[in-house]
């Protein structure tokens, strides 16, 4: 567990230190898929989704790691929430990124959203809200990379990459290499925060 | 960003910005069948000086596409016939609590006197003032040009693009020669001299008084309508001796290169500036124009009023 770090003026800084690593990011995607895998049965029947940005590249890896175990090819697709958010007016509007359904549809489909990080729990109720729009899923479960808590809303997730306790005063970073170029969890005080928090 | 009232405001990155906008709402939308939650709780205020049908439905319909309240106020049959100035209606909308005002106006600048004047606090689009600026029309314009021309590259560098007749009445010929020409696309004027502004030299574009000389080098063609409500001066002879010089026909079309499309911002008159026959031929994309009119001013919509709105 780790301690809150004090911000207040006098206290020495801590500096942003990485929590998980390449192979710390690609065995909790590993074991994520199993659990996916044990869990769905028939995988013929999952439409994995990532949220923009960083979510995509993991569900790409997740339904790679699917075909790999299953040997059949997941469809996988991308679903921009921001239109749906309720937290809009609190900042300037953002670029939107690409909403890609596979052609296949959501219909009856177990539907997997990807995340890096799950935070309040709102891009997640956006997420729900917008999947509407697209159809009618049988089930719809939620995989995430990093829970670093203080939710706002009943929301949780199906499968959790790395649990990993934070303080509000503290921003947590996934770097993807398809994005970042190296795969690395790090946290970091608040005024230091950069793309890729959630 | 706060206001829309003119292209030449616009930086290119900010024109990439809504067009890029505006295609993925098109595809969160499925087209604009779907319904977004975005602007829940605001208010849009179309406040129409002039007649208009397609400007004004598009943006009724894009607000209703983002779930904001719509409120339509014509001039006709409103306080403004009974003589209530630009400044009292403006009063009067703030009152109500409007968080965007579409105006359409006949007198340049009135979109920029409503926004910048200090009457009220609202976003204003400017959706036509007089002789000046259309600003949504050209950004529609060039979405269709993107999608049918450079479905993949950012910019229009290399492209050649006519736009045909009376520039000097037309506020769509005068934002596409600007938004265009920002794009890196070589704009042509195509025009009889006395339908031509006045220092036209000075803008980013070439002119030309043939468009049969024009044509084979064009990769896109807007046909500008012949603005008889604007024609106080003899500026031809007659309709018929403009549409032999200038109207688009089968057989002008046919000396087009072969990818070349055809545009027009509407509403047409057929037989004039352009036969029925091209405006609904294979190169014509006009209907496009109508779709992707829809999608420009969702995406200006959300860009200037989907988030916080900063007090500039």
């Amino acid at each position: 567990m780790t301690e809150p770090h004090n911000t207040a003026p006098g206290y020495p800084r801590i500096a942003s230190r990485i929590v998980a690593d390449p192979d710390d990011i690609s065995r909790a995607l590993r074991r994520l898929s199993h659990q996916v895998v044990e869990n769905v049965k028939d995988v013929s029947n999952l439409v994995i989704l990532g949220i923009p940005t960083r979510g995509v590249p993991l569900a790409q890896r997740l339904a790679k790691n699917i075909e790999e175990i299953e040997g059949f090819t997941v469809p996988v697709g991308s679903l921009d929430v921001t239109l749906f958010r309720d937290d809009l007016r609190l900042r300037p509007s953002k670029a939107l990124e690409q909403t890609l359904i596979p052609s296949v549809g959501i219909d009856d489909k177990v539907v997997i959203l990807v995340d890096d990080v799950l935070f309040s729990g709102r891009t997640i109720r956006a997420a729900l809200d917008a999947l509407n729009e697209y159809g009618r899923p049988a089930v719809v479960q939620l995989a995430v990379l990093v829970d670093r808590g203080h939710r706002e809303l009943p929301i949780r997730a199906d499968y959790v990459g790395k649990n990993l306790p934070t303080s509000l005063s503290e921003n947590v970073s996934v770097h993807l290499s398809e994005i970042d170029s190296v795969d690395q969890v790090i946290i970091q005080p608040k005024e230091q925060s950069i793309e890729g928090t959630a | 960003m706060k206001h829309l009232i003119s292209v030449q405001d616009l930086s290119r990155n900010d024109t990439l910005h809504i067009l890029d906008t505006a295609r993925e709402l098109d595809r969160v939308t499925n087209g604009g069948s779907k319904l977004l939650p975005t602007l829940r709780g605001r208010t849009v205020v179309n406040l129409f000086y002039e007649d208009s049908t397609r400007t004004r439905l598009s943006f009724e319909r894009a607000a209703k596409r983002l779930s904001a309240d719509v409120v339509t106020f014509s001039a006709k049959g409103s306080s403004v016939s009974k003589g209530e100035s630009l400044k009292d209606t403006a009063l009067t909308l703030k009152a109500m609590g409007a968080d965007m005002i579409v105006v359409r106006h006949p007198s340049p600048g009135a979109a920029h006197r409503l926004a910048h004047a200090g009457w009220l606090e609202s976003s204003v689009i400017n959706a036509g003032d007089g002789k000046h600026e259309h600003p949504t029309q050209a950004l529609a314009d060039a979405l269709t040009i993107r999608a049918h021309l450079r479905p993949d590259a950012v910019d229009f560098d290399g492209l050649t693009i006519g736009i045909v007749g009376d520039v000097l009445h037309s506020r769509v010929a005068r934002s596409n020669i600007f938004l265009l020409s920002s794009l890196g696309a070589k704009v042509v004027v195509v025009s009889p001299p006395t339908l031509l502004p006045v220092k036209i030299e000075n803008w980013p574009c070439t002119v030309s008084y043939s468009l049969d000389a024009t044509l084979p080098e064009l990769d896109a063609i807007m046909m500008l309508r012949v603005q008889q409500e604007r024609m106080n001066g003899t500026f031809f002879p007659s309709e018929l001796e403009y549409s032999r010089a200038f109207g688009l026909n089968r057989a002008r079309a046919a000396s087009l290169p072969d990818h070349a499309i055809v545009l027009h911002p509407g509403p047409m008159n057929r037989g004039v500036e352009i036969t029925a026959e091209v405006a609904d031929g294979i190169r014509s994309v006009i209907t496009d124009q109508v779709a992707n009119g829809l999608k420009v001013r969702m995406a200006a919509m959300y860009l200037l009023i989907g988030g916080e709105v900063n007090v500039a």
